[in-house]
């Protein structure tokens, strides 16, 4: 559980010196009880009161970043057992295995996906994340001519995977100053493995044995090393026995304060069923229950967009609704007498809109205008979906250009306003189109004839 | 590590069908799938689909399974039964609807009686959540498979009076319709409860968003639901959960295109059973008991799933 105000407030100056930019300490307190501001905004605290509130208020699941540059991802940061409750902030990541066991043409194959799995939905661009690279062999040189190859290749980060410390110190050097994930510490290597990823300052994962308590012993030796970017793996290869294992470390975590499971998750659907769609549906399932980054075989097209879509759901912040870009949508083809609608830019609107057009195969300009994420009928309630917003929406955003009719299908939740609007929005024509956008197809059909 | 949870919850037990085929639900002591803390026994089903007309929208991977029964809903319930081993047929009366076929509910009670008679596995019947059209239709339908103890959905809060009373009148279950919302969903199945359906005849359908169409909403109200049931022991939050997933997901832009229109995304029918299949599984993940489904091969991963789960 976070600080609170109160508990925050305890341990400053209590001058009300104004120095942090806020009144008084109280506000101050409340400020980074709230996430507004940082203790560091404080320039009279205390080294005592410093790092009591530091080591207090630190999150309670450590966000680590694995890789450099434009591609580092972020995992971790998580406050909640469910979405609801705030939200899932650090979305996980996939991974495709390389091996060094693989044939040439193998390999090159899954770079390719690792660089071409990208699909853009709801404005997000969706992409895997990271790029595992295995050592199967054993043999050191074949494990870093394999990492210069994917390093030459792509520029997501790495997880190298090898349970020897040296081929891991050779990989690294092979991987540059890149800070690839290190999978993986084990109580049999700890020692070596930890001194490795602070010396590269790279996030060390450590694997456990399916046994928490054993986990928790073996990451309590690796924080006294001084390393900091841990990933956990449970060491359990079924999907109920790692489900088991990963709700106990989030909630112990969140709930019990344990800081040695204080960190994000690394799972392994690609080695609990060689079956690919079930290693989908496992992915899945790590997804929604606290997988942070989530190791496959591959990432065909057909198994990585939903697994993508799936994380975007997920991972969507549920106080804010996701939104589309307000403008004109041409869906097949329209021309200069195609019906032109008009909707909110929830993007679950837009979605389900956009679908039945597309699913009524009759052309048609979809007009989204800007309702601050709100559907429909939250919208017009909020007054952000009536005449005098939709009156300059229509006339600015180029549609009287691309139309030569002037007939506006309106949401048929909206028919009270239709007189109004037609009013005012000079030399059109307002249109009720249908109350559920199940019934646009037959609508369209039938406006179309 | 001490971090089990004890649950003062339970989700309620309910029964569709009679006799040696009658199927239960629900009961489940934990969170949906912490088997480390609480039991299952029954596991969650899958209903599949069959619809009262031929439907003209469906993509290429969907038809196929079904390509020879699409017009005959008697033979279309069998060959779910039979060959794809669905627990449960669901019917849905779309030509009811009044912008399509606007068929009435005299027009759909054969197709009813029928499909009721020829299949040996418990039926669910669905109208198309237009609630005025549904108050005509679902009494007609409740009555054609009367004796059959059947699922007869969806009740909304405009029409409860009259489809949960079929229900009750006809010794049936109901499904009361809530639009992703807990407060209706719970006002709602306090209505139907008051007009005398027992607390064992109701499965709630907190309405279903594919993935990528609003699986997220589905999921968290769903969640809250079972977190209600669970830790509050809220009684009307402890009915099992019906998600009608076919005929949301099988709409989905990204499941209809086909791989030639866009090839960046892959085997259209792959990408479909999965879609069906995550979707699926992310709602037994949130609480679902029964997963009304179309592509038999996302039917096969579902099973998997709860079988490596639950096992």
């Amino acid at each position: 559980m976070a600080l609170t105000g109160i508990d925050i407030f305890k341990q400053l100056p209590k001058t009300n010196c104004g120095d942090c930019g806020v009144p008084t300490c109280l506000a101050f307190a409340m400020k980074i009880a709230a996430g507004q501001a940082e203790l560091a905004g404080c320039p009279h605290l205390s080294e005592d009161a410093a790092s009591a509130l530091s080591e207090a208020s630190a999150p309670p699941i450590r966000a680590v970043t694995i890789g450099v540059g434009e591609d580092a991802v972020k995992v971790g940061g998580e406050l909640v057992l469910y979405r609801h409750e705030k939200t899932f902030f650090n979305p996980c990541v996939f991974a495709a295995v390389i091996d060094d066991g693989m044939d040439a043409a193998t390999i090159d194959g899954l770079l390719k996906q690792t660089n071409e799995s990208r699909f853009v939905r709801v404005e997000q661009d969706l992409k895997a994340g990271l790029v595992g690279v295995k050592s199967l062999s054993g043999d050191t040189a074949k494990f870093t001519a394999l990492i210069e190859k994917v390093k030459a290749a792509t520029t997501q980060p790495m997880v190298l995977m090898c349970g020897d410390p040296a081929a891991i110190e050779a990989g690294l050097k092979a991987a540059g100053e890149t800070s690839p994930l290190i999978y993986a510490a084990t109580a049999d290597n700890y020692e070596a493995m930890a001194a490795l990823a602070l010396e590269h300052k790279a996030p060390l994962a450590v694997c456990g044995t399916g046994d928490l308590d054993a986990l928790v012993e073996l990451v309590k030796k690796i924080m006294a090393a001084g390393v900091k970017d841990i990933v956990l793996d449970p060491g359990t290869r079924n999907p109920k026995d790692t489900l088991e294992r990963l709700v106990y470390i989030r909630r112990a975590a969140l709930n019990k304060k344990v800081k040695e499971l204080g960190f994000p998750t690394i799972v392994f659907p690609n080695e609990e069923t060689e079956d690919k769609m079930m290693e989908a549906v496992y992915a899945g399932l790590y997804v929604g229950k606290y997988g942070s980054v989530i190791m496959l075989s591959d990432l065909n097209a057909a198994r990585a967009l939903p697994l993508y879509v799936l994380r975007q759901n997920i991972y969507t912040d549920p106080q804010r609704p996701m939104q589309v870009k307000p403008g004109i949508y041409p869906i097949g083809n329209p021309t200069a007498d195609s019906p032109v609608l008009i909707t909110s830019n929830f993007s679950l609107t837009y979605f389900i809109v956009s679908g039945e057009v597309e699913g009524s195969r009759v052309p048609a300009w979809l007009c989204v205008m800007d309702t601050e994420g709100l559907s429909v009928m939250t919208s017009w309630a909020a007054g952000k979906f009536v005449p005098e917003k939709i009156v300059p929406f229509i006339k600015g955003v180029g549609i009287e250009e691309k139309v030569k009719h002037r007939k506006l299908v309106i949401p048929g939740y909206l028919a009270t306003m239709s007189g109004e609007l037609e009013d005012e929005l000079e030399g059109w024509n307002v249109e009720v189109g249908p109350r559920e956008a199940a019934d646009i197809p037959p609508f369209l059909k039938s406006w179309a004839s | 590590m001490e971090v089990k949870e004890t649950y003062n919850g339970k989700i309620r037990e309910a029964t569709i069908g009679l006799g040696d085929t009658a199927v239960t639900v629900g009961g489940e002591t934990s969170l949906p799938l912490y088997m480390f803390e609480g039991t299952a026994p029954n596991k969650p089903v899958i209903a599949l689909e069959v619809y009262d007309t031929k439907p003209e929208d469906w993509p290429e991977a969907a038809v196929a399974p079904y390509a020879d029964v699409l017009d005959d809903p008697v033979k279309w319930a069998l060959k779910c039964q039979d060959e794809y081993k669905a627990d449960m047929i669901c019917l849905n009366l779309a030509s009811t609807n009044p912008s399509t076929g606007d068929r009435t509910g005299a027009d759909i009670a054969p197709i009813v009686k029928a499909v009721s008679d020829a299949i040996k596995i418990p039926l669910i019947v669905y109208g198309t959540a237009n609630a005025d059209k549904d108050a005509e239709v679902m009494p007609k339908a409740a009555e054609a498979c009367q004796g059959k103890r059947a699922l007869i959905g969806p009740v909304e809060e405009e029409n409860y009076k009259t489809v949960a009373a079929a229900a009750l009148g006809f010794d049936h279950l109901a499904a009361p319709h809530s639009p992703i919302d807990v407060n209706i969903a719970k006002q709602l199945n306090i209505l139907i409860t008051q007009l005398g359906l027992a607390p064992e005849r109701v499965i709630i359908d907190p309405t279903t968003g594919a993935l990528g169409y609003g699986l997220e909403y589905c999921y968290s109200v769903m969640e809250r639901l079972r977190l209600a049931a669970m830790t509050q022991n809220d009684s009307m939050t402890q009915m099992p959960m019906i998600n009608q997933i076919g005929r949301e997901v099988w709409k989905a832009k990204e499941v209809k295109t086909p791989e030639a229109d866009e090839p960046a995304w892959g085997d259209a029918e792959t990408r479909g059973v999965l879609w069906e299949a995550l979707t699926a599984t992310a709602l037994i993940m949130a609480g679902s008991n029964i997963l009304v489904m179309r592509h038999p091969k996302a039917v096969e991963l579902t099973r998997q799933f709860v079988a490596a789960l639950t096992g």
